[in-house]
């Protein structure tokens, strides 16, 4: 997302174009960073619980601006105001912008109506990290999480997203599932624009590009 | 037929912070590597003031009638050293992709306190995977 090495310089930030260009940082710099940030955070707090919460807030200040910023550039002003429109923006732009790949896979929970889950085989933000054994389930893909929280936060769809690992068959590692379930609120009235034979399915997969 | 007897990495002041044995043979137990470690950071050091050559970086390869010691020291102190069949070839490249594994998957990993022994799951991994690799190739030739 950092700007790398623009041609022309601007002497006031706000002339200068939001095109795309090839913004590309150094994945070793960002991970000794996010290393940085996961480690300053633990110093400032006594339970995992809370460490969690620390690092899904610092990711939905980045979703907040991500939001606007991709709103701006790639749609005109205008923002997805349908629940799978936002969704597959998450699933697809967000996350190309972030991590240079379309998310592995966005479902539908298969028990309740209003879960959603972005499941990712290797999470970039893990990519180097090993949990150790006595932080049981903590996921620092809560960042992820929190990202994801605040894109869909800022385009009115208020929603508890959470990080988990969750173990394949045959695989050493477990994939990371970004679990997100939307508040009562949202539901109901979104509840009609997508609910095209909504009883029938029960476990569907959202056709994407 | 085992190429690789074990491998080391010490810490800049000479503690073991990590230590895996391949096969059977030359297998030590917690102290005897321990004393392994300590005894080769001092012998590296020492090897360095009486080299006759300055700037010697100390010793890379020790040659004995029953085993091989490659040792690879990187520009922060931290040595990597593996014990292995005398004659093993391309050992050097295999400490190189091993320094390269504990900068991305310790190093980078928030949960590791410098200095203190490796205990990282994706280390251990991808260090499986390149010494299997690299047995494979060794066989292979």
């Amino acid at each position: 997302m950092i700007g790398a090495g623009k041609i022309k310089q601007y002497s006031n930030v706000l002339d200068k174009p939001l095109s795309k260009g090839k913004q590309e940082v150094s994945l070793s710099a960002f991970a000794f960073l996010f290393s940085e940030l996961v480690q300053y955070n633990q110093t400032q707090v006594d339970n995992i619980a809370e460490l969690e919460r620390r690092l899904e807030d610092a990711g939905y200040a980045v979703g907040a601006r991500v939001l606007e910023l991709l709103c701006h550039r790639d749609k005109g002003n205008r923002r997805e105001t349908r629940l799978l429109g936002i969704l597959s923006f998450v699933h697809s732009t967000v996350w190309k912008v972030l991590f240079g790949k379309v998310a592995d896979s966005l479902e539908k929970g298969t028990e309740h109506e209003d879960e959603y889950m972005i499941s990712e085989k290797e999470l970039l933000v893990n990519r180097f990290i090993s949990i150790p054994k006595d932080m049981g389930t903590f996921n620092c893909g809560a960042f992820v999480a929190g990202i994801v929280r605040g894109v869909l936060d800022g385009a009115g769809f208020p929603a508890v997203v959470t990080a988990h690992f969750v173990p394949i068959e045959g695989q050493q590692r477990p994939r990371t599932t970004i679990l997100i379930k939307f508040a009562e609120e949202v539901f109901p009235g979104v509840y009609d624009v997508c609910s095209v034979g909504a009883k029938k399915r029960s476990k569907v997969r959202l056709s994407l590009r | 037929m085992v190429a690789i007897y074990s491998l080391y990495i010490i810490n800049k002041s000479g503690g073991l912070i990590f230590y895996k044995d391949y096969g059977s043979s030359g297998r030590m137990d917690t102290n005897d590597s321990l004393r392994v470690a300590s005894l080769w950071h001092s012998m590296h050091a020492i090897s360095q003031q009486l080299s006759p050559v300055s700037g010697c970086s100390g010793i890379e390869l020790l040659q004995a009638d029953t085993f091989d010691l490659h040792c690879f020291q990187s520009l922060t102190g931290t040595k990597f050293f593996v014990v292995c069949e005398p004659g093993t070839q391309h050992m050097e490249d295999l400490l190189k992709y091993i320094y390269e594994l504990y900068t991305d998957y310790v190093l980078k990993n928030p949960f590791y306190e410098m200095e203190m022994p490796i205990r990282c799951e994706l280390f251990d991994i991808n260090l499986t995977q390149a010494i299997q690799k690299d047995r494979v190739a060794l066989l292979g030739r």
